[in-house]
């Protein structure tokens, strides 16, 4: 294989019930700092059914030289193998050197069987990208064992250079509505046998669910709490910030809140500007997942609590006494406002 | 009905610990156990042998002692194991990994394989779509639950944002939740018909497979380089009843222009 051969990068812009998705914006950001280094073309590759140029223009906006529209009946739900052959497609006739997907359901699912097909190398989960002098590889750390180590992967002879990257670790540039780009579209032949599985039901829970990824604000209760209604009491706090629960593993594992809501390496990654951990010692797993927020603050009856190594502020005290005084101090600092 | 369940042995990640000293990984006295997902797909194909009548192989490439987790799962209820060994499979990414499995699964009898979604030392989830892809068949990822209906599965795909019940027909290829199920504990007489039986080795000699495109050398990926991630800086901690400990909290945010 002639490296060479391959220039630019390509961004997965995931969509879901007819929206593109915010980690395509976040790869973006990050994909124009890779494409910048290198002095390629960034495009993002957007598949669906009845796309719409507004659509590709806000991918300009967030980055994007260049939208690729596949556009086919076939598109419009997920399925794995339709969405296999038009990536497949889109990477042999433009030959990129790097592909980036979202860490995703639908991005785990997809990237590996293009991987397979095109007989490139994936790195799974990464949280960092760059540019290595001399080379041009690129350098893809993501962590392993359960975020003790992080290791630094390269795809040195094969492109393109592919990795799915985990949701809201990367930023998002400023929405430039100037930013110029092209759109092109690109023909994907999708046969009946191409429709391998057949889609019985699609159903959507979003609408009950919020996005622990979204808020600025998180309060996070652990296995400290000691009981399912102490944990509730969690929503005082974060109501009065305008924030939202967030749990540990060990708290899922009991039942008291659901997994969308865990924090950490089996969880979600989450970066707020503050996160406040209420009787979470801080295994590292999960510290993983939380590490990076603004100003963390910790509470916890044990001084010896591995969390105090990552907290900005450390509270040693009684939590669930902690926590309603939290909620009547922060009303208090409300009202004198 | 022919199951094939792909298993990997991998030390129990929950207990890994840093030597603050050396920065290494301990991993004397780490327990290894098969892969929690891995596990659950174990057992969804031991409930459809329960139901139907199902003939149930484990396959696991690793080292010599994966062995150990071939025998736990034949105490489960596995009818038989098959391990893959041999120094050319080792160093392998998941590209390579998925080609050596394939070239196994080739000389299997099998309807559906069932792979976990991912291990917990590596996280991938990709072995299970790459082994799909070799073969040349579907696969259905995160897959909550799991029932035969003819000459196909119907199985719940699970997405962050809602959920697909999805037919694929056989063959076919699924990777399970560990949610999906409590696996089954070993049975006495499970245990002891375990060790009566022999765990055949396949090493290269016994695949159809280009050397070229296995172990460490046939892995498009390289491990550049490891480091253990450092703390940052611990801030200042409190001792202090919790009412005093709510007015600090309150004071540092405000200073900080959080509230």
């Amino acid at each position: 294989m002639n490296v060479s051969e391959y220039k630019g990068v390509f961004v997965f812009a995931e969509r879901r019930d007819g929206a593109v998705q915010k980690v395509a914006y976040e790869l973006l950001g990050m994909g124009r700092g890779i494409a910048d280094a290198l002095g390629e073309p960034l495009a993002a590759v957007l598949l669906g059914s009845g796309l719409k140029d507004s659509e590709a223009a806000e991918l300009i906006a967030f980055g994007a030289d260049e939208v690729i529209l596949v556009d086919h009946p076939d598109l419009g739900v997920y399925m794995t193998e339709p969405y296999t052959k038009a990536v497949v497609k889109a990477i042999a006739e433009r030959k990129p050197g790097v592909v980036f997907f979202g860490a995703t359901t639908i991005g785990r699912d997809l990237a590996p069987r293009v991987s397979a097909r095109v007989k490139t190398g994936l790195t799974a989960d990464c949280t960092a990208l760059a540019v290595e002098d001399g080379t041009r590889n690129l350098l893809m750390t993501r962590p392993a064992f359960g975020g003790n180590i992080m290791a630094t992967i390269v795809c040195p002879e094969h492109r393109p250079q592919m990795s799915t990257v985990r949701p809201g670790v990367m930023r998002k540039l400023e929405r430039d509505g100037a930013r110029k780009g092209r759109v092109s579209r690109l023909a994907v032949e999708i046969e009946a046998k191409d429709r391998n599985v057949e889609i019985l039901e699609v159903v959507s829970e979003k609408v009950a669910r919020k996005n622990i990824e979204d808020s600025t604000v998180l309060v996070s209760g652990g296995r400290g709490l000691g009981s399912p209604e102490n944990f509730r009491k969690l929503d005082l706090v974060a109501d009065e910030l305008g924030g939202l629960v967030s749990a540990s593993r060990a708290v899922v594992d009991l039942g008291w809140v659901g997994q969308d809501r865990q924090v950490g390496q089996t969880g979600k990654t989450v970066r707020p500007d503050l996160y406040i951990a209420c009787g979470i010692s801080g295994m590292i797993q999960h510290i993983a997942g939380m590490e990076d927020s603004g100003f963390i603050v910790a509470v916890n009856k044990n001084s010896g609590a591995p969390i105090f190594e990552y907290a900005d502020l450390g509270i040693v005290t009684d939590v669930n006494r902690l926590v309603p005084a939290l909620a009547e101090e922060l009303k208090a600092a409300k009202a004198e406002r | 009905m022919n199951i094939v369940v792909c298993v990997k042995q991998v030390p129990d990640t929950t207990e890994v610990k840093i030597d603050p000293a050396t920065g290494t990984l301990v991993r004397e006295g780490i327990p290894s156990i098969i892969n929690p997902d891995d596990k659950s797909g174990l057992e969804a194909a031991l409930e459809l042998k329960d139901q139907a009548g199902a003939k149930v192989t484990v396959l696991s490439m690793g080292p010599p002692q994966a062995e150990l987790a071939l025998r736990e799962a034949l105490a489960m209820g596995a009818d038989e194991a098959v391990l893959l060994s041999d120094r050319a499979f080792g160093g392998a990414d998941t590209w390579a990994t998925s080609t050596t499995l394939a070239a196994a699964l080739r000389k299997l009898d099998w309807d559906l394989v069932v792979c976990g979604r991912q291990a917990i030392d590596g996280d991938t989830a990709q072995v299970g779509p790459q082994i799909a892809e070799h073969l040349g068949i579907p696969h259905v990822s995160y897959v909550s639950e799991l029932k035969v209906e003819g000459e196909a599965v119907v199985v719940k795909r699970a997405f962050e944002d809602g959920y697909q019940r999805i037919r694929a027909k056989f063959p076919c290829l699924v990777t399970a939740l560990k949610d999906m199920n409590k696996p089954r504990y070993m049975s006495v007489g499970g245990v002891f018909d375990a060790y009566r039986k022999t765990i055949p080795v396949w090493g290269l000699a016994d695949l159809d497979v280009d050397p070229a495109n296995i172990g460490l050398k046939g892995s498009p990926t390289r491990v550049k380089s490891s480091y253990t991630k450092g703390t940052k800086s611990a801030g200042k901690v409190y001792e202090v009843d919790p009412k005093e400990g709510a007015r600090i909290i309150v004071e540092r945010l405000k200073e900080k222009f959080i509230i």
